[in-house]
């Protein structure tokens, strides 16, 4: 097991967002966790990534307990976060926006995984010198998730790595992902909006709810289910939130 | 046309702001109290409310049709949303390096005189605040407003070491460097979460602190008479001054028959070469990750974290780094001055080096040697000018925002660039990492 979340609760100040999560990740797979607005989602991530703390329960990477770590160390573990929004530098070039994806790792490396990442993303080759907030929104997205791989992740963590981007553009993105994680052996963990496409794409899924996870099984299982087709994909979200809350 | 079609929205906005200067100008310059035989008596004078209101009013006018004119200039303004960093720019090292001979040659120039080596010792002084205060501001983007503390407790460092202990210039210039880089990691800590406005009240704070410690801790710093007396700095054990009992003097040891001006070309030379290690050293460190990390710190805090920096590490280094060489300048300024006192001290100070930083365009070297000499260069050139300096003072800083709301040289040099043959993307790539 690579990544092992167990019974964790985390939330802002006296809001709880989590409510117990326990979730499991193997080395090569691609999980997604999808979600409505305000269900946990990016929390889980951020406190996966240690801000905001864990109030109990533990994550385990490679069986190290890294709840309490500090964000840094945690990604010198070998996770990389890919921030929702994209969060990319504005005034730094692309190449510089790369370099600084690989600060975790040592600089004999550089060369090589410059090569192999922009040779995923031609279109971030054509803008090396081109200032990171210059870039279309896909292009930033490409940008956030190539500079996230510069720090030679075992575990990517995407969050809405769709959000605002044209359907076309999208489609392109899910498919470097997909290639990422069959290609360069990179384990996946996307947290998305986009429910038809991120349930293609995984290999296990999970629904969250107000800071639970309601269902789990295959993307495959998951796109079949009637009550994640009438929340998620065939209109509004009203219908399956209400059945939750009562339940 | 174009301009005439503007020119009436603009008489009316600028009849407003006359209107308006007349109404405040009423109370304040529009009556008199009258000293007279019979008592006191009101006078009126409304010419001078008058004189008030036509000033604001063509005033008002002719910048707006000023400010017309500049705005439908081709754009040049907007260097640094341009997409394409492009190729280096060629122009600013020959700037640069033309500044450098120009500075060297100067106490050689036909009509440098004792004057005008002075002024540019004062003006290299800020040149180096500027470029100390830009590592802190420019490139970690922390806005701090009491950096001034530094270069006091560096001056302080320099002027008690000295006395107390007979310490030369020499040894006191790295303590005091060091003095002042833990103040600023004292600095540091507490405000490790605070970004923007919150950071600046409370860097506004610590340097009004020190200023207060250093005005009311007589014992130690004298309180307000300050320290006088300090040692002037010696030519490598060699000191400036005619005769000294026991010891060679700088002219003796060279032949040359005395002159004061010895030490003037010699503190010139001083802050020269201690602004250029300065900037040296800032260019440098932003290639190396340190200096990387302040910039990225600088753009996004959320994916520094991200990307595995630590923020406070990273703050921490840059609030004692930019402190050094505030403290290295301070102790300068103390061995040239022989006297310091907390008056020197001011937040006026921390506002000037801050404007000069944010005028010359957050992180440009040669921008803020351009503003320095705008803000502290020309005021001094201009004293003649008495109580109306301070008001041109105020206007070069007005001018310069609506010339370049983002400062002088406002284009950010990438520091790693691609070479133009795709294999060699990698190489370059990995000789500046």
């Amino acid at each position: 097991m690579m990544l092992s979340i167990r019974q964790l609760q985390s939330g802002y100040g006296r809001i709880q967002a989590l409510h117990g999560i326990d979730m499991d990740i193997e080395a090569g797979e691609i999980i997604t966790l999808i979600g409505a607005n305000g269900a946990g989602k990016t929390t889980l991530l951020m406190t996966l990534c240690g801000k905001p703390r864990a109030s109990s329960g533990q994550v385990f990477f490679d069986g190290e307990d890294i709840t309490h770590l500090p964000t840094h160390e945690i990604v010198r573990r070998g996770i990389a976060h890919a921030p929702e929004g994209r969060h990319i530098f504005p005034r730094m070039t692309v190449l510089e926006n790369l370099q600084m994806g690989a600060v975790v790792t040592p600089p004999k490396y550089f060369a090589d995984d410059l090569e192999r990442i922009l040779a995923l993303f031609p279109r971030l080759h054509e803008r090396l010198d081109q200032r990171g907030g210059t870039l279309s929104g896909g292009e930033q997205q490409m940008l956030a998730i190539g500079r996230a791989l510069m720090s030679r992740p075992r575990l990517l963590m995407l969050d809405e790595p769709s959000l605002g981007l044209a359907p076309l553009v999208v489609r392109q993105i899910f498919q470097i992902i997909r290639e990422i994680n069959r290609d360069q052996k990179v384990t996946v963990f996307l947290v998305e909006q986009n429910a038809f496409h991120a349930l293609k794409l995984a290999h296990r899924a999970h629904v969250m709810v107000n800071g639970k996870i309601t269902l789990s099984g295959t993307g495959e299982a998951l796109l079949a289910d009637p009550a994640v087709r009438a929340a998620y994909l065939e209109g509004g979200n009203v219908a399956f939130d209400r059945t939750e809350r009562r339940a | 046309m174009g301009t005439l079609s503007r020119l009436t929205p603009h008489l009316k906005d600028s009849l407003a702001a006359g209107l308006l200067a007349g109404l405040l100008a009423l109370p304040m310059l529009g009556f008199r109290l009258v000293d007279s035989a019979q008592g006191l008596s009101l006078d009126y004078r409304f010419t001078w409310v008058a004189i008030a209101a036509a000033t604001v009013f063509t005033g008002r006018l002719i910048l707006l049709q000023a400010g017309d004119a500049i705005r439908r200039r081709p754009s040049q303004r907007s260097a640094s949303t341009q997409p394409q960093a492009g190729r280096p720019n060629k122009l600013r090292p020959i700037l640069g390096w033309l500044f450098i001979a120009g500075a060297l040659v100067l106490p050689w120039a036909p009509l440098a005189d004792r004057n005008l080596l002075d002024k540019a010792t004062l003006l290299l002084i800020y040149v180096m605040l500027g470029w100390g205060l830009n590592v802190v501001v420019g490139l970690a983007g922390l806005l701090d407003l009491g950096y001034v503390a530094f270069y006091a407790v560096g001056a302080y460092s320099y002027a008690l070491l000295s006395q107390n202990f007979g310490l030369s210039f020499w040894i006191c210039l790295p303590l005091a460097g060091l003095f002042s880089a833990s103040f600023g990691m004292l600095l540091g800590f507490p405000v490790l979460r605070l970004r923007g406005d919150y950071l600046a009240i409370v860097t506004l704070g610590f340097g009004e602190i020190v200023r207060v410690v250093l005005l009311n801790w007589q014992v130690v710093t004298g309180g307000p008479n300050g320290v006088s007396g300090i040692q002037r700095p010696s030519f490598f054990g060699l000191p400036f001054l005619a005769t000294a009992p026991g010891k060679t003097t700088f002219h003796e040891f060279f032949g040359l028959p005395f002159s004061p001006d010895h030490r003037i070309v010699f503190l010139y030379y001083l802050i020269l070469v201690l602004a250029l290690v300065t900037n040296l050293f800032t260019l440098r460190i932003r290639r190396l990750p340190i200096g990387r990390a302040w910039e990225a710190l600088r753009e996004d805090e959320t994916a520094c974290r991200s990307l595995g920096i630590d923020p406070t590490k990273t703050k921490l280094s840059a609030f004692a780094i930019g402190a050094m060489f505030a403290g290295f300048a301070g102790s300068f300024f103390a061995t040239r001055q022989g006297f310091i006192s907390p008056e020197s001290f001011s937040f006026l100070e921390s506002a000037i080096i801050l404007a000069i930083v944010v005028l010359g365009g957050l992180g440009s070297q040669i921008g803020i040697v351009l503003s320095a000499f705008l803000l502290v260069g020309l005021p001094e050139w201009f004293r003649d000018l008495q109580q109306y300096r301070m008001l041109a003072f105020g206007g070069a800083m007005v001018l310069i925002m609506l010339w370049r709301p983002r400062g002088l040289l406002s284009n950010r040099e990438p520091t790693i660039r691609l070479a133009s043959a795709p294999s060699r993307v990698a190489q370059t790539a990995e000789d500046s990492v």
